[in-house]
C-alpha cells in the first residue's frame, strides 16, 4: 500500500511538472486549477476539519492582493503617486524589481494576512455555525466596499502591476509554478498536520466544541491558529494572482465573494469535505465543469453553476471522497462488520 | 442550344471578372489583425465595433482601393475572439504578431481590452490604430505606436464645464463662481471621467462642493440629492452607465432638482426619453458622434450619408440607430487608408511615421494625433434632450440648436 | 476628514436636512421590514437561512415589470406578483428547501446561496442587465418650501407595503393556519404529535415568505429599480435587521428596519453615498458583534 502510494504521488508531480509544457495553450487554465486547490485546501482546514465554516475567506485573497501590490510598488515608487495615475504614466520596473517585488510582496501577503486573520477571528470565532459564515461573508463584503473608496490604494480603479518582463508564455509557466509550489506546499503541510494532535484537536472542536473545550483544549486558540495558517497560503495565493491578473479592482477581482469566494466552498463539499484529498478531487471536478460551461454554455454558465451548488448541497453532501468511503470503505482502511452498515465513518 | 448557352455563360463570366477587376483582381492585400470581443461582456459593442471595420474595409475598396506606391491594395483583417478577457487579448496580439505576421492591429473592444493589448503591440513595435478605448492612462505611458481616434474619457463630460463658465459669464458673473457637483460611480471608466471634469473644473478656477462615487450597487440617489438641494451648484454630473442615467433622470424630476445645467452620460443606453419621457427633457447627453453633426469626408460622405449607407449595407439596423462605436470603428480603418498612401510604402515604421502626421476630415469628425497618439481635433459634443429629441448644442461650431438654460 | 464635517455641519446648519433623511430612510426602512418580515417567518419556523431572499424581491419586481411592459396597469403589478411569486416559492420549497430542512445548517445557507445565483442568471438571461423601472407618472408633493419632496408613487408604496405587513400579521394571529405556523415555529414535533401537517405547514410559510418578497419587489420596481444582481443588497439588510430584532419580535423588525433605512441615509449623507453599501455590510457586522457580547454575558454562544 505505502509503495502504491508512492507511486501515486511521485506520477502526479511528474504530471504537475510536465503539463504546462505539454498544454501551453492552457497555461493559465493550469495555474488557475492549483490556485482552486490551495482555496479548497485551505477552506477545509477551517470548515471541513474543523467545522468553522466561513464564506469570507476571500477576504484573504483579496486582502493579499492588495498587500503585495502595494509592497512590490511601494519598495520602488510612492503608492498614493502610482495609484493616482491609475495604469496610466511611465512607471518602469527592472527585472530585479519586478521579481524583488513579486516575491518580497508575495511573501509578505501572507505574513499579513496570518496576522489579520487572528485579530478578526478573535471576533468572529465567538460566532458558530450559520452566523459565522454570515459574519466572514460581512467582513469580506465590508472589506471589499470599504477599500474600493480607499483612495491611497486606487479606489475603485483598482491597481496595475507592471507586465512580466519576458515572454508572456514564459511568464504563464512561471506562474504556474509559484501556484503549482503553493499548491503542493499546501497539500504536504496538511498531510502532516491532520496526522498529528493538532489536527485531532480541531477534529475535537469540530465533533463537540463543549466537550473539547471541557477537556482541556484551548479552542480559541487552535481556531485562530488554524486560520491563520489558512490565510497565510490563501494571502500568498492572492498576491501571486495579482501579479498574473496584473489589472485587478476591488470588488470584481479581489474581493469576489460570489466567485471564488463560494467556488471553494463548492470544490470541498463536491469532493467531501474533512478529507484530504476531497478538497483536491473537488477542485479538479470543479475546474472542469466550469471551464466546460463557460465555454460551451456561454450565458448559462452561472446557471449550471447555482445549479451545481444545489444539487451537490442537498444530494451529494458528502462528496465524492464520501461516496467512495461508502462504497469501497476497504481503500481507507475502515473495517464494516456484519450488522453495522451505514456506520463506516 | 446547349453551345449557346454555354457561350452566353462564358461570355457573362468573363465580363463579371473584368468589371471586378477594376476592383479586386489586381489589388494586393494588406493584412491586419484585430483581437475583439465577439462573445463575453463586451460582445454587443464588439460586434458593432467589427461591422464598422468590414464597413469600412468594404467601401474603400469600392472605390479603389488603397493606393501605395502606384499599386491598389485591399485590406483584409484577421479577427479573433478574445472573449472580453484581457488576458485573453493578450495571448491573441502575441499570436497575430507572431504567427500570423500581421503588421498592424486595429484596436479592440473597451479601455479593459485595449491596455491588456497595448504592451503587445509596443514590445513588438507594432502599429495599433484603435477606436474603442477611451481611457486616458492609455495615452501617458509613452506608447509610440497606440493611435487613438475617439476623444478620450477624460474629454465626456469637460464640455459641460466649458458651458457652464459661458452660462456665467453671460450672467455677468466669474466663471470661478460656478459650483459643480459631480456623482460618479466607483469603476475606472466613470472615473476617468470624474478626471477629466475635476480638472477642468480647477483650470476654470470654479468650486467643487459635491464630489462623490456611487457604490456598484446602488439604485437610490437621495443622500446626493439632499445635500445638491442645500449646496445649489450651478452644474452637476452624472456618469454612472445605464444604471447611472436611469437613477438620475428619474430621481431628479422626482425630487425637484433645480440645478440649472445637468450633464450625464449613458443618456441613449438607459434610454432614458423612452423610459421617462418629460422627465428627461433638458438634460444634457454626451456622444462621441451623432450622425446630424456637419462632418463630412469624400469616401463617406456626411455623417447622416453614412448612416444611410451602413444601414444599406446592414439591414438589421434600419430600425435602429447607428451606434457611434461602429462610426469609430469605421474611422479608424480610414486612418489607415489615408496613413499608407501618405506613407507610399507597407513599411510598418514608416507608416506609423505617417499616422502620427495625420490630419483629415472625416464623417466622424476631425482626426489628428497629438504626440501621445490621442485624437485631439475631434470634441464630445453634447446634446440636449428637447421635447424628447436629442439635439446638439455643444460645441458651438456644430451646434444644430440653441441650448435650453436653465433647465425647466 | 473636512468632507464629513462639513457633511455634519450641513446637518446643523439646515435642520430640515435631518427631517428629509429621516423621511427618505423611512420609507425605504418600510420595504427592508416587508423583506425582514417573511425572512423572520421562514427562519423561525424552518430554521432555513434565506440567502435568496433579496432574489425573490427582485424576481417580483421582473413579474410586475414584465407586465406593465404587456400593457397591464402598473399597481395591479403587485397583486400579480404576490400570487406568481407564492406559486414560484412553493416550487422552489419542494424541489430544493424540503430536503435542506432537516439537515444543518450551514446546508440551508449554501443551498439558498447557490439558488441566489441561479435566480439572478436567469433574470439576467430572461430580462437582460440593465436596470428597470416602471414609472407610474404620478407628481410628487412637496413639503417645506420645495425642499422635502415625497413622490406619491413612493408614498402608495409605503403605504401598500404597511397594508401588506398588516394583512400578514392579522392572518398569522387570527387563522387557524397562522395558529398553526406558530405553533410549527415553537416546537415542531409538539406541532406534530398536536396533528399539525408540518409538512403543508412549512410549505406554506415558504410560499408565504416568497409572495412577500415579490410583492416588495413589485414595489420597489414602481419606485426605486430592479436590475437582476441587486438582490444581494436586500438580502444583506433584511439578515441585519433580523439577527439585531431576533425572531417572533415583531415591533423589533419593524424599529430596526425603519432604523436600517434611516441610518443608512444618515451615514450616506456623513460620509459620503460611496459608503452606502459599506455602511449596511459593517451594521451587521456590528449587530453580530453586539449579539456576541450579549450571548457571552450568558455565557452562551450565537447558534
Amino acid at each position: 500500500m505505502a509503495k502504491n502510494k508512492t507511486i501515486l504521488y511521485a506520477s502526479i508531480l511528474a504530471i504537475s511538472f510536465i503539463a504546462p509544457f505539454a498544454f501551453p495553450a492552457f497555461g493559465t487554465q493550469l495555474a488557475t486549477l492549483w490556485l482552486m486547490i490551495i482555496v479548497a485546501l485551505t477552506w477545509d482546514m477551517t470548515g471541513g476539519q474543523m467545522g468553522y465554516n466561513s464564506l469570507g475567506n476571500i477576504f484573504f485573497y483579496g486582502t493579499g492582493m492588495y498587500v503585495a501590490a502595494v509592497i512590490a510598488i511601494g519598495l520602488v515608487y510612492d503608492v498614493g503617486d502610482y495609484t493616482n495615475a491609475a495604469g496610466g504614466g511611465i512607471y518602469e520596473f527592472t527585472d530585479a524589481q519586478y521579481f524583488g517585488g513579486l516575491f518580497l510582496g508575495v511573501f509578505g501577503a501572507g505574513v499579513f494576512c496570518s496576522i489579520t486573520a487572528v485579530i478578526i477571528g478573535y471576533i468572529t470565532f465567538g460566532l458558530r455555525g450559520p452566523y459565522f459564515a454570515i459574519g466572514t461573508l460581512g467582513v469580506a463584503i465590508a472589506a471589499g466596499e470599504l477599500v474600493s473608496n480607499w483612495e491611497w490604494v486606487g479606489g475603485g480603479q483598482g491597481i496595475a502591476l507592471p507586465v512580466y518582463p519576458g515572454d508572456l508564455d514564459t511568464g504563464k509557466i512561471f506562474f504556474y509554478f509559484i501556484f503549482a509550489a503553493i499548491g503542493i506546499s499546501v497539500f504536504v503541510f496538511v498531510k502532516w498536520l491532520y496526522a498529528t494532535r493538532f489536527g485531532a484537536a480541531i477534529n475535537a472542536i469540530r465533533d463537540d466544541e463543549e466537550k473539547a473545550d471541557a477537556m482541556g483544549i484551548h479552542t480559541l486558540r487552535y481556531k485562530l491558529i488554524t486560520w491563520a495558517m489558512a490565510a497565510f497560503f490563501v494571502g500568498m495565493a492572492g498576491g501571486i494572482s495579482a501579479f498574473q491578473l496584473i489589472h485587478f479592482e476591488p470588488l470584481e477581482s479581489a474581493y469576489q465573494t460570489i466567485n471564488l469566494g463560494i467556488f471553494m466552498v463548492v470544490c470541498v463539499l463536491l469532493g467531501g469535505k474533512g478529507t484530504l484529498w476531497g478538497p483536491v478531487i473537488g477542485a479538479i471536478l470543479f475546474h472542469l465543469f466550469k471551464e466546460v460551461t463557460w465555454n460551451f454554455f456561454l450565458g448559462w454558465q452561472w446557471v449550471a453553476l447555482g445549479a451545481l451548488i444545489v444539487v451537490t448541497v442537498v444530494y451529494f453532501q458528502d462528496g465524492v471522497m464520501g461516496w467512495l468511503m461508502h462504497k469501497r470503505p476497504e481503500w481507507f482502511g475502515i473495517k464494516v462488520e456484519a450488522g453495522a452498515a451505514g456506520e463506516a465513518k | 442550344m446547349k453551345k449557346l448557352t454555354l457561350l452566353t455563360g462564358l461570355i457573362a463570366g468573363v465580363a463579371m471578372l473584368f468589371s471586378q477587376a477594376g476592383i479586386a483582381a489586381s489589388c494586393g492585400e494588406i493584412v491586419i489583425g484585430s483581437a475583439i470581443s465577439l462573445t463575453g461582456k463586451y460582445a454587443t459593442n464588439g460586434v458593432h465595433a467589427q461591422k464598422g471595420y468590414e464597413y469600412a474595409i468594404t467601401k474603400i475598396k469600392e472605390n479603389g482601393g488603397v493606393k501605395v506606391g502606384g499599386k491598389c491594395y485591399n485590406f483584409k483583417v484577421i479577427y479573433y475572439d478574445d472573449e472580453s478577457k484581457g488576458d485573453r487579448g493578450a495571448t491573441l496580439a502575441e499570436r497575430l504578431i507572431s504567427q500570423d505576421k500581421v503588421q498592424f492591429m486595429l484596436g479592440p473592444y473597451s479601455s479593459g481590452m485595449t491596455k491588456a493589448i497595448a504592451p503587445v503591440t509596443e514590445k513588438y513595435k507594432i502599429p495599433m490604430v484603435e477606436a474603442e478605448g477611451a481611457s486616458r492612462s492609455l495615452f501617458n505611458k509613452g506608447y509610440k505606436y497606440l493611435f487613438a481616434v475617439l476623444s478620450t474619457s477624460e474629454q465626456y463630460l469637460a464640455s459641460a464645464i466649458t458651458l457652464a463658465g459661458e452660462k456665467a459669464k453671460e450672467q455677468g458673473k466669474p466663471v470661478s463662481s460656478v459650483k459643480v457637483a459631480i456623482a460618479v460611480e466607483n469603476d475606472p471608466f466613470s472615473l476617468d471621467i470624474r478626471a477629466g471634469v475635476s480638472e477642468d473644473a480647477a483650470k476654470a478656477g470654479m468650486k467643487v462642493v459635491i464630489d462623490e462615487k456611487l457604490p456598484r450597487d446602488l439604485s437610490d440617489m437621495s443622500a446626493i440629492l439632499t445635500k445638491v438641494k442645500l449646496l445649489k451648484p450651478d452644474v452637476l454630473i452624472v456618469s454612472g452607465h445605464s444604471k447611472g442615467a436611469a437613477t438620475a433622470v428619474r430621481q431628479i424630476s422626482e425630487q425637484n432638482i433645480k440645478v440649472p445645467m445637468i450633464a450625464i452620460t449613458h443618456c441613449e443606453a438607459a434610454d432614458v426619453t423612452g423610459k421617462f419621457g418629460d422627465a428627461a427633457n433638458d438634460f444634457l447627453c454626451s456622444t462621441q458622434w451623432s450622425e446630424s453633426l456637419a462632418y463630412e469626408d469624400p469616401l463617406f460622405g456626411t455623417a447622416s450619408e453614412y448612416e444611410m449607407g451602413f444601414k444599406n449595407a446592414y439591414p438589421e439596423y434600419k430600425s435602429k440607430k447607428v451606434p457611434y462605436q461602429t462610426a469609430q470603428a469605421t474611422a479608424a480603418v480610414y486612418v489607415y487608408k489615408d496613413a499608407f498612401e501618405r506613407a507610399g510604402s507597407l513599411d510598418k515604421e514608416k507608416v506609423r511615421d505617417a499616422i502620427s502626421k495625420t490630419d483629415m476630415q472625416t464623417f466622424y469628425g476631425g482626426i489628428r494625433f497629438s504626440a501621445a497618439g490621442n485624437n485631439v481635433a475631434k470634441p464630445m459634443v453634447l446634446r440636449q434632450i428637447q421635447n424628447g429629441k436629442y439635439n446638439v448644442v455643444a460645441p458651438s461650431a456644430f451646434a444644430s440648436h440653441k441650448l435650453n438654460w436653465p433647465r425647466n | 476628514m473636512d468632507q464629513i464635517l462639513g457633511n455634519i455641519s450641513l446637518l446643523i446648519e439646515f435642520p430640515i436636512v435631518n427631517l428629509k433623511i429621516f423621511i427618505d430612510g423611512i420609507m425605504i426602512g418600510a420595504l427592508f421590514v416587508l423583506v425582514a418580515y417573511g425572512l423572520a417567518l421562514v427562519w423561525g419556523v424552518m430554521n432555513v437561512k434565506n440567502l435568496a431572499q433579496g432574489d425573490f424581491v427582485i424576481s417580483g419586481g421582473y413579474v410586475s415589470w414584465w407586465l406593465v411592459q404587456n400593457g397591464f396597469p402598473a399597481l395591479l403589478g403587485v397583486p400579480v406578483a404576490f400570487i406568481v411569486m407564492w406559486g414560484i416559492g412553493w416550487v422552489v420549497y419542494k424541489l430544493v428547501i424540503s430536503r435542506v430542512i432537516e439537515r444543518d445548517l450551514f446546508t440551508s445557507l449554501l443551498a439558498t446561496f447557490g439558488l441566489a445565483i441561479m435566480m439572478a442568471q436567469i433574470l439576467n438571461l430572461l430580462f437582460g442587465s440593465d436596470t428597470q423601472s416602471v414609472d407610474l407618472g404620478y407628481g410628487t408633493l412637496h413639503f417645506f418650501d420645495d425642499f422635502i419632496d415625497v413622490p406619491i408613487a413612493k408614498l402608495i408604496g409605503v403605504l401598500m407595503a404597511t397594508a401588506l405587513a398588516a394583512g400578514v400579521i392579522i392572518f398569522m394571529k387570527s387563522s387557524r393556519m397562522g395558529q398553526a405556523i406558530r405553533a410549527t415555529a415553537q416546537d415542531a414535533r409538539a406541532a406534530r404529535v398536536m396533528g399539525i401537517d408540518t409538512e403543508k405547514v412549512y410549505a406554506f410559510t415558504f410560499s408565504l415568505n416568497s409572495a412577500i418578497c415579490g410583492a416588495a419587489g413589485a414595489i420597489i420596481v414602481m419606485v426605486w429599480l430592479v436590475q437582476p444582481f441587486y438582490g444581494i443588497s436586500y438580502s444583506i439588510r433584511a439578515f441585519v435587521i433580523v439577527t439585531a430584532a431576533g425572531l417572533g419580535n415583531l415591533p423589533g423588525v419593524i424599529a430596526a428596519g425603519l432604523g436600517i433605512g434611516a441610518l443608512e441615509q444618515y451615514g450616506a449623507h456623513i460620509f459620503g453615498i460611496g459608503y452606502q453599501q459599506a455602511i449596511a455590510v459593517l451594521l451587521l457586522l456590528m449587530v453580530l458583534i453586539f449579539r456576541l457580547i450579549q450571548q457571552k454575558r450568558n455565557r452562551q454562544v450565537l447558534k
